[in-house]
């Protein structure tokens, strides 16, 4: 099994969810997170205040599957998520050691 | 009662006549009562008691959403609570000594007389004089639609302090500086026997620009500099936490002010007219001069920046309200969203003091602009109501000398009412207060739970 983490730019969520589950994947996790890379951040200001913020909002989605599903999982967010530009994000491929479903004791494979 | 005059529209309305009560100050008096005790329209009672619930809608919600959206989040209800409680309290102090220390009979140039301390003596039948001869308002409403002015001009002076000061100290700050500053000069401006308005000419303040705002901006200013900056400014980011209660604030506000500038006539007349009129033009200038300025400055026109032209197009239109023409008051108006612009986010970064809110930058800024804008946007020449023979050099320098003498009472008065605040309460909240924030610390809520 391999844990796949992938930070993305926010408004390219819902085309990455298409993708990876038309390519098969039954679930993830998502959370709203901020960071930088190469991108720079915003110039805000508010009347004499200029605050530089150096983080930028991304979309960070985490999800586990079968070792032959992640080379299709990894396409499918690369190809979506990517618009050319700088700040596009970042995929990152683990091993997972275990996976258990809370509901029914089954674990690994069956687990996903 | 001689209550005051507001100079202007004796001038404007009532030409060569008028002129010879503002040189007999005791002619109104005369007339009234020459008169057989005249009876309340209802339509300006109704009218007046509209205005003076505008001007509770300007506080609250108006000024405490305004207020509390440029604070940071953990601040918000610190803000709200000081605005909401300042206000309720300067009512209280005003029914008991500050009605009769700015409008009670007799006194001096500088208070009026303590005999209607807790209103004593006022009935339903009290009445007041308003600006035109034989035309009264119950003395009650007079009181109320002048509480509201008290109230929330303590109210706007916590602007520069917020984040910070110790609610307790903001009550008893409160208590002194209504007693020493507001009440007095509220009696120079528009009292009968006040200063600014024995003066020849008198002092041209429409509806409290140099009372509300060049007061409250100076206040605040002195305050701050005492109470010294938050922590972490200017190094740490703190950006407004909700520009869209800034926003509703923003309207609450101007609506509301039409009530503060158009119920300053005390009648349903064309003085009040002149004043509505004008409170939507200077304001509407004001508001795009402001993004006009950040523009031209390289910046990008903002909504912050909107709403802040918008309340310093009416700050400067306050004393010009039924004292200019609708083309002098968006002059006026765009000038003072210019000015303003430049003073806070140019001037207050240089100089470094930390008015957090820009109480000083606006209202104080806005108000001397106002203040002697008025002395020139009053000229027949220019479109304004003053009669031919106005000398606007004299009438300016009588407006630099109400703003000069203002300025000073305020700074002096401030200073004096913090200090007392610090020996009482210590002023200053805890470091781990302040960086936690005040709505925990002070009050033990927090403004969103989700």
């Amino acid at each position: 099994m391999k844990l796949i983490i992938a930070i993305i730019k926010p408004f390219k969520l819902e085309e990455v969810r298409d993708a990876l589950a038309a390519s098969g994947v039954q679930g993830m996790t998502i959370s709203e997170v901020r960071g930088f890379g190469r991108q720079k951040g915003q110039t805000e200001i508010y009347r004499g205040a200029e605050y530089t913020t150096s983080f930028v909002p991304k979309v960070r989605i985490e999800l586990v599957v079968p070792e032959g599903q992640a080379a299709a999982a990894v396409e499918a967010i690369q190809s979506t998520a990517s618009t050319g530009t700088i700040g596009d994000g970042k995929i990152f491929v683990l091993d997972v050691a275990q996976a258990i479903r809370i509901r029914t004791g089954e674990l690994n494979d069956d687990a996903i | 009662m001689s209550l005051n005059t507001r100079t202007g529209k004796y001038l404007g309305w009532g030409g060569a006549a008028a002129l010879l009560l503002l040189l007999l100050p005791n002619a109104a008096l005369a007339q009234e009562a020459a008169a057989a005790a005249p009876t309340p329209n209802k339509g300006d009672t109704a009218w007046m008691m509209t205005s003076t619930v505008l001007v509770l809608l300007m506080i609250l919600p108006g000024l405490a959403l305004f207020y509390g959206g440029l604070a940071r989040t953990k601040n918000m209800l610190s803000v709200m609570t000081q605005v909401g409680a300042a206000a309720a309290l300067a009512m209280l102090v005003w029914v008991g000594w500050g009605y009769t220390m700015a409008f009670g009979d007799g006194g001096n140039a500088v208070i009026a007389g303590f005999g209607k301390a807790f209103l004593k003596g006022v009935t339903p039948d009290s009445t007041v004089a308003t600006f035109s001869d034989g035309v009264v308002i119950p003395e009650y409403v007079f009181i109320c639609f002048q509480m509201t002015f008290a109230a929330i001009t303590l109210a706007l002076v916590l602007g520069s302090v917020v984040e910070r000061i110790k609610f307790a100290a903001v009550l008893v700050f409160g208590v002194v500086w209504l007693t020493i500053v507001y009440f007095p000069i509220a009696h120079m401006v528009w009292a009968g026997n006040g200063l600014f308005y024995t003066w020849e000419p008198a002092a041209l303040d429409f509806a409290g620009g140099t009372v509300v705002h060049i007061n409250s901006g100076v206040s605040a200013l002195v305050a701050c500099l005492i109470l010294g900056k938050r922590i972490g400014y200017p190094r740490e980011p703190m950006p407004p936490h909700s520009l869209v209660m800034t926003g509703i604030g923003t309207g609450l506000l101007w609506v509301g002010w039409f009530g503060f500038n158009a119920g300053s006539a005390l009648e349903a007349n064309g003085s009040a007219a002149l004043a509505m009129i004008n409170t939507f033009a200077a304001t509407a200038a004001a508001g795009l001069a402001w993004m006009l300025a950040e523009k031209i400055t390289g910046r990008k026109p903002s909504a912050l920046g909107f709403c802040s032209g918008i309340i310093a197009g009416l700050v400067a239109i306050t004393p010009a309200a039924g004292n200019s023409g609708p083309l002098g008051a968006i002059v006026l108006g765009a000038v003072a969203g210019i000015i303003c612009y430049f003073a806070v986010s140019f001037l207050k970064p240089r100089l470094g003091y930390d008015d957090a809110l820009d109480t000083f930058g606006i209202h104080g800024i806005g108000g001397i602009v106002g203040a002697l804008g008025t002395g020139v946007v009053y000229a027949a020449s220019l479109g304004g109501p003053s009669g031919e023979d106005y000398d606007m050099g004299g009438q300016l320098v009588v407006q630099a000398l109400t703003v000069g003498t203002t300025i000073i009472w305020a700074a002096v008065g401030t200073a004096i009412a913090i200090f007392v605040a610090k020996l009482l309460t210590g002023l200053r909240v805890k470091e781990e207060v302040e960086r936690e924030g005040l709505d925990l610390g002070e009050h033990g809520e927090r403004a969103y739970n989700h």
